[in-house]
């Protein structure tokens, strides 16, 4: 009689629950899992040989399509590192911004994460709910940068510009009548800062309502607890940072254990899980959210209250004003020579690194003087956690696959670079 | 009829009839009724998924449909001209006689069970005693026509999913026959219709209260044979893609799709028939009303109102739960259900013998 052998299976990378381009190749017997080996470098687009051979200031946007549903969060990476070399500080107002974006990129990131494994796991409506409550954020990112997903919005030295008085707006169509528009557009009549206020004011709700659906559903605890356990000396092996680590139990937040911007004024706790496993991993993550939602609230007191620049006035590194530059001929040549020649770096080398909504996401640059970075390496959370999968998954069934990756938070463009 | 075609018309008519033996007669009455009723299911069936996408969509708080015609009620038939003009795709290494009879497999059970449904007090295509029986084979039937899709496809996702099918079926047929037979004992019949007659006097009277853990079981097994969330292993789309339809397109596709929409409303037919008294009114016993009153008598609406409930809670529970994984399921079906059910029949046994409680006039 022939041997019976385990078969393989091609998992993806056209796969609904691949989560972009992940291919695992699958050792099965039966519906349990041997073996999983991820073929990653599918949506490679050579981001750190991009920014090599670009000016520094022309690579931020690159960054945004790391991740590409943490947007500001990649560019704060990247922005800390050139300010490290360059050895600037933005104006507290600009730190205030960023704290509050990284924040409500850190929701908009577990947002999808929590619809994208909901719906992995089978529970569809989590996912609507979710796009509900990103969409108010992405009007945020709308205000800010005119854009809804790659800001470009955190530069060297501060941020673009200063909060809006005004939202977008709604307009009448075919599909929405004046009257709806005008109920969408009751919350978008204040400022910026309003409108984050309101969404703070609704957002402990929404979040309630997600966890009514999942957090003590018996077909939702059944699906994740005890899946894919990993004890906390194995998760600090592995490389794991982020809510992975802390999910085992080990607290550990850069935001708190290495202070950036200005994470030491505002009051939040770091949420840490028992066991370890994907159950673990999602309260830890809803709960990220509510406390996300702390810091936002914070910011946006302490943003009312504070003005000034959100710049560091320095005109080697920043352009000038339009105005300026229009009579002002020394201004003129800075903008010039910013938007040809980029700026020179001194000498060196550095590695910032942020408390990223997937974990620890740092960037180091090495410069040589020039214009360009001499090398820029890009180091993503989601990589060292896509190369534990196979260790999440032994032992699990098919169907546990789906749950880890959606675990995990994998975002290929970040993972490929 | 009358008003209708010429007079000359309907004498040839009246002739030809005339005419026929009378198996010819039975034969083109009943093929008649066979018509309608599976043109009238089939429609349903079209108008099933367009609810579906509304009460799911209003659920999620979304709108669903509403471009094609008024308030979208065009879509459904959008939909079938798009997958009928589609082509079908035979993968090159399957089995293409299975490949192309399984779909067929799904759809005819779940058309041909009808056959036995009392739609009011008065009709029903074809009044067997087996009644009960007739419905349990052919929906057990259905079930091969997924797995042959998913074993004739040739393909890993697919036979992943008949393989789930399979193993799912055998423990939830095994649940669902205890639960009817629960129903049989109640009813002291085979024949549909008997058991709904048997439930008529009135909202009390419904097998639903001295049958209430095997009704439960019932409904939640309907739920799993017709492969639908949260039991929806066979096709789990974040798992294995489509499972057993994976390869499927166009017609092929269709053909499933209007199986297991079929399934579903015929499974809520079922349940309505043996719980909730099929075509007897809710008002039944309401004497305030008065002798005769409209609202009192049997009619095919009451039936009408109690499917159309059980598909809204088809889609509710689709858009509140997660997915179970398929051992979960297993053991829910073998530990859970199956128990249940053996347990409610020895007690409904004993109460009945011992003249006890409701099930006094059970078993009579």
């Amino acid at each position: 009689m022939a041997e019976i052998q385990n078969y393989t299976m091609n998992f993806g990378p056209q796969h609904p629950a691949a989560h972009g381009v992940l291919r695992l190749v699958l050792e099965m017997d039966g519906e349990v899992i041997q073996k999983a080996d991820p073929h990653v470098g599918l949506l490679h687009r050579g981001t750190e040989k991009l920014a090599e051979s670009k000016p520094y200031n022309q690579s931020i946007g690159y960054m945004d399509r790391l991740d590409y549903v943490s947007m500001m969060c990649n560019e704060h990476g990247y922005v800390l590192a050139l300010e490290k070399l360059l050895g600037i500080r933005p104006p507290v107002r600009a730190q205030y911004i960023r704290v509050m974006f990284d924040e409500i990129t850190r929701i908009l990131n577990h947002l999808m994460w929590l619809g994208a494994h909901g719906l992995d796991i089978g529970a569809m409506t989590m996912f609507l709910y979710c796009f509900r409550e990103r969409e108010d954020l992405m009007d945020c990112y709308e205000a800010v940068s005119g854009t809804r997903m790659h800001a470009t919005y955190y530069r060297p030295g501060g941020v673009f510009r200063d909060l809006p008085e005004t939202m977008p707006k709604y307009q009448a169509s075919k599909w929405r009548s004046q009257k709806e528009v005008d109920r969408l557009n009751d919350i978008r009549s204040g400022s910026l800062l309003d409108f984050i206020d309101a969404f703070c004011e609704k957002f402990p709700g929404c979040v309630d309502e997600y966890e009514t659906l999942l957090t003590d559903n018996r077909i939702w605890k059944q699906r994740t607890v005890n899946i894919a356990v990993v004890s906390p000396e194995r998760a600090l092996n592995l490389g794991f940072t982020g809510p992975m680590l802390r999910g085992s139990g080990i607290e550990w937040d850069l935001r708190k254990k290495q202070v950036y911007e200005t994470y030491d004024q505002v009051d939040f706790d770091i949420p840490v899980g028992v066991n370890g496993d994907c159950y673990d991993r999602y309260l830890v993550r809803v709960e990220e959210m509510r406390q996300s939602n702390r810091i936002i609230k914070q910011c946006v007191d302490w943003l009312r209250q504070n003005p000034g620049p959100v710049m560091v006035d320095d005109h080697k590194i920043v352009a000038p004003s339009r105005i300026e530059m229009k009579d002002d001929m020394e201004s003129l040549i800075h903008h010039f020579k910013l938007f040809t020649e980029g700026y020179c770096v001194p000498e060196g080398e550095g590695y910032a690194a942020i408390e990223h909504p997937k974990g620890e996401f740092g960037v180091y640059v090495v410069s040589d003087g020039a214009n360009k970075p001499y090398r820029v390496k890009i180091r993503a959370p989601g990589f060292s956690h896509l190369a534990a999968m196979s260790e999440m998954v032994e032992g699990h069934m098919l169907a546990d696959v789906v749950a880890v990756i959606g675990t995990q938070d994998i975002v290929f463009g970040e993972i490929d670079r | 009829m009358k008003a209708l075609l010429p007079d000359f018309v309907l004498n040839i008519w009246m002739s030809v009839w005339g005419w026929l033996p009378p198996l010819m007669q039975y034969l083109v009455e009943t093929t008649f009724w066979i018509l309608v009723v599976m043109i009238t299911v089939i429609l349903a069936v079209a108008f099933t998924t367009y609810f579906e996408r509304k009460v799911i969509g209003y659920m999620q708080g979304r709108i669903g449909p509403n471009r094609v015609g008024p308030l979208g009620l065009g879509q459904p038939f959008a939909d079938v001209i798009k997958l009928l003009i589609k082509e079908v795709i035979v993968p090159g290494k399957s089995n293409r006689f299975l490949f192309i009879i399984a779909p067929l497999l799904t759809l005819i059970p779940a058309l041909a069970t009808w056959a036995v449904i009392p739609l009011t007090d008065t009709f029903v295509i074809a009044d067997i005693n087996a009644g009960l029986l007739y419905v349990l084979s052919l929906t057990s039937v259905g079930v091969y026509g997924v797995i042959l899709a998913g074993w004739a496809t040739n393909s890993k996702y697919a036979l992943l999913g008949a393989m789930r099918s399979a193993a799912q079926i055998v423990a939830y047929e095994i649940a669902m026959g205890f639960a009817l037979v629960g129903v049989l004992m109640a009813g002291g019949s085979l024949n549909l219709g008997v058991i709904t007659e048997a439930q008529s006097g009135g909202f009390s009277s419904w097998f639903v209260w001295p049958l209430l853990p095997l009704f439960f079981v019932y409904l939640i097994s309907g739920v799993a044979e017709t492969n639908r969330a949260p039991f929806d292993v066979a096709e789990g789309e974040s798992e294995i893609v489509a499972g057993f339809h994976v390869e499927y397109s166009g017609v092929a596709f269709a053909l499933f799709f209007l199986g297991e929409y079929a399934n579903i409303i015929l499974i809520s037919a079922l349940t309505s028939i043996l719980f909730l008294g099929g075509y007897n009114s809710f008002f039944e016993g309401w004497t305030f009303l008065g002798e005769g009153h409209f609202l009192r008598e049997p009619a095919l609406l009451w039936l009408i109102i109690k499917i159309c409930f059980f598909i809204f809670v088809f889609f509710w529970l689709r858009a509140t739960f997660p997915r179970y994984r398929y051992d979960q399921i297993m053991r829910l079906g073998w530990k859970v259900f199956i128990p249940v059910t053996i347990v409610w029949i020895v007690v409904e046994g004993v109460m009945a013998w011992m003249q006890v409680g409701p099930w006094r006039n059970l078993a009579g």
